[in-house]
């Protein structure tokens, strides 16, 4: 079936040519808007790129598979980024990743049995100070422990969307003045 | 806590401090109001020019003489100025500051530089991955809009200004500021070939001007205070051209681990002791810091500056530890290593060399486009190798390939991707030889291997 934008959607296509002075330009933003709408950028969603942005089908394949955070299969309800470089990994970064491999019974690249947590390694995500942290869907969150984890996957299963200043943000806030939140 | 002048940061610890209410109230705006309605470009390209800015992103170049660079515009021509907020440097975390703190300082640095360079557009490129940046800037955006600090006339001024912000898709190569372009123009981000430079043929084929977040964020600050006197604020003699003001990093085995504005030109032990609160383990001693993101190379407490010649320009220096050489692009570059984006990463003596720089490049083979055959190629075969060594399945002479690999891929490529793969490699292998032909023999006992050392800190922070 042909992939289509919601009528929404495609005011916002408009709007993002109109940013560029070539169509082309627009591709990333729009496959992002695309993944928004169906998960994942279908071959379906390349297509419909191709046509809008004048651009080759191959191109825009081109384009989706450089980058890592365009899905290229359906993922899980929710997908758990974790960030595995130096300064995480110096504060803990394998012992968050082992501890969802085990909890959610699936290897990074993975998705949980139940369909709710897609599970993938990230490089570094500019939290450095902040490690170990995952990113879920749109939100960092920081500091974290396994008993945080814990509990933030159980609100995030629950449907809730922690905020992360809700969470461990910039915990140092009264200590560094430029960090506070 | 060593109390310097926050100037950049001021807005920070501000209530809701990026909403443009706020932000106003503070003084956001003002510089760009008196630039665009009192200043000539050329008078603002003379300040930004005597502030000695290096930019920010990494490579220290100074900004005003890569503003100097552009090529006249030609008829039918534009001019555009890219930011550069791809931050993804392993360790960096500045800029993500600026942007979710005090999204209206980058727009009103913004708002002078285009004015300054000629330019009517600009593209913000921000990793997607920062959600939270991404949604204030555009907020901002509309905000400045609304209020006529954008748009047709801003502040009544005949140069119309528009600002959008461009997410990338995850890609660490595209802080490269070629790649960058190729990316914002909707292709893979792979590096082109310089020249020519962006400054003569960049964006859409058109003279561009790409310049990093914090670099740009420094200009109203500079337009406020005169280009000589925001220059002045660097504890570094003025001959040194690295001026003002900065924002430094610091993560990994510290007490206080965050971003802190201080001048340029501090030491590495002022940012670990004073501002990172001192090594989070009180029996634990610093190892190895990596001074400025992951592509450059480590420092060692022991090691000295040797500059004996009288005339040599660190000779003030000769003989103190590397801690003590105030941070900047050239003193820095002096002793080896670079200051890159000013954000370390600290080491304590249980951290494996081996498990680091294991730990680094395999950040560099996920990250290489894949472009060039001994970047490609090159940064896999150090992953690869180090992966045997810590498992046991090395041999000595694997060490002397690290150096190998490591030789081959410098300078021998289209972009930094491979030199920055390669340097902190180097001297990670010079600094920790050691250690690297004991892990080539033995393998890395269980203990040593990050995953392990860790579990303890995990609960260890948490308490401080």
């Amino acid at each position: 079936m042909a992939f289509t934008l919601s009528a929404e959607h495609e005011k916002i296509v408009d709007e993002l040519i109109a940013r560029y002075p070539t169509k082309q330009a627009a591709c990333i933003p729009v496959l992002h808007l695309c993944q928004r709408q169906v998960g994942w950028v279908s071959p379906e969603v390349i297509d419909y790129v191709a046509t809008r942005l004048g651009m080759a089908a191959s191109e825009v394949m081109g384009v989706v598979t450089f980058y890592t955070m365009y899905a290229q299969h359906p993922p899980g309800k929710h997908t758990v980024w974790v960030c595995r470089t130096l300064s995480c990994e110096l504060m803990g970064a394998k012992t968050i990743q082992e501890h969802l491999e085990h909890r959610l019974g699936c290897h990074a690249g993975q998705t949980s049995a139940d369909g709710n947590f897609t599970l993938k390694k990230a490089e570094c995500l500019a939290a450095c100070g902040y490690g170990p942290m995952v990113q879920i869907d749109d939100q960092f969150y920081e500091n974290l422990t396994v008993e945080k984890l814990d509990a933030l996957l159980d609100r995030i299963a629950r449907g809730e969307t922690p905020t992360q200043e809700e969470t461990a943000w910039y915990p140092n806030a009264a200590a560094a003045t430029t960090s506070g939140s | 806590m060593p109390s310097y002048q926050n100037i950049l940061s001021n807005r920070y610890t501000l209530a809701r401090s990026w909403t443009l209410e706020v932000a106003e109230r503070a003084g956001a705006y003002q510089q760009a109001r008196k630039a665009l309605t009192s200043m000539t470009p050329d008078q603002i390209k003379a300040e930004v020019k005597a502030a000695n800015i290096r930019g920010r992103g990494g490579a220290g170049f100074p900004a005003g003489m890569k503003w100097g660079f552009l090529a006249p515009k030609k008829e039918g021509q534009e001019v555009y100025l890219v930011i550069n907020a791809d931050e993804g440097e392993p360790g960096t975390f500045k800029d993500r500051t600026i942007m979710e703190k005090d999204p209206h300082r980058l727009i009103e640095g913004c708002i002078i530089a285009m004015y300054a360079i000629g330019a009517h557009k600009c593209w913000i490129y921000v990793r997607c991955e920062l959600v939270l940046s991404i949604a204030r800037l555009e907020a901002a955006i509309r905000e400045a809009h609304a209020r006529g600090f954008l748009g047709a006339r801003p502040f009544g001024k005949e140069h119309a200004l528009d600002i959008h912000v461009h997410p990338g898709a995850g890609a660490y190569i595209c802080g490269e500021e070629t790649s960058l372009l190729n990316s914002l123009e909707g292709k893979r981000g792979e590096p082109r070939l310089k020249p020519p430079f962006p400054a003569v043929k960049g964006a859409f084929g058109m003279p561009t001007i790409v310049n990093n977040v914090e670099t740009i964020s420094a200009v109203p600050d500079v337009v406020a205070m005169g280009g000589e006197a925001w220059s002045n604020i660097s504890l570094l003699p003025p001959e040194m051209k690295d001026g003002g003001t900065r924002l430094y990093g610091i993560s990994g085995h510290v007490k206080r681990p965050g971003v802190y504005e201080a001048p340029v030109g501090i030491t590495m032990r002022e940012l670990i002791y004073d501002f990172g609160g001192g090594m989070l383990h009180p029996d634990r001693k610093l190892k190895g810091v990596i001074p400025g993101g992951s592509s450059t190379p480590v420092l060692r407490e022991q090691d000295k500056v040797e500059a004996k010649d009288p005339k040599h320009p660190l000779n003030k220096w000769h003989g103190k530890s590397h801690l003590d050489l105030p941070m900047a692009v050239d003193t820095y570059r002096g002793i080896g290593t670079m200051l890159g984006t000013c954000c370390a990463i600290v080491m304590d003596t249980s951290v494996s060399m081996v498990e680091a720089s294991r730990n680094l490049m395999k950040f560099y083979a996920h990250e290489s486009c894949g472009q060039c055959t001994p970047c490609r190629e090159g940064t896999g075969w150090l992953a690869n190798v180090l992966d045997q060594i810590a498992a046991g399945k090395g041999k000595p002479s694997d060490v002397d390939l690290l150096v190998d690999i490591s030789n081959n891929m410098m300078g021998n490529t289209i972009c930094a991707l491979a030199d920055g793969t390669a340097m902190p490699m180097l001297a990670f292998v010079r600094k920790f030889r050691k250690e690297f032909l004991e892990a080539a023999e033995k393998g890395l006992p269980q203990s040593a291997r990050l995953d392990e050392a860790i579990r303890s800190q995990l609960v260890r922070r948490e308490a401080a």
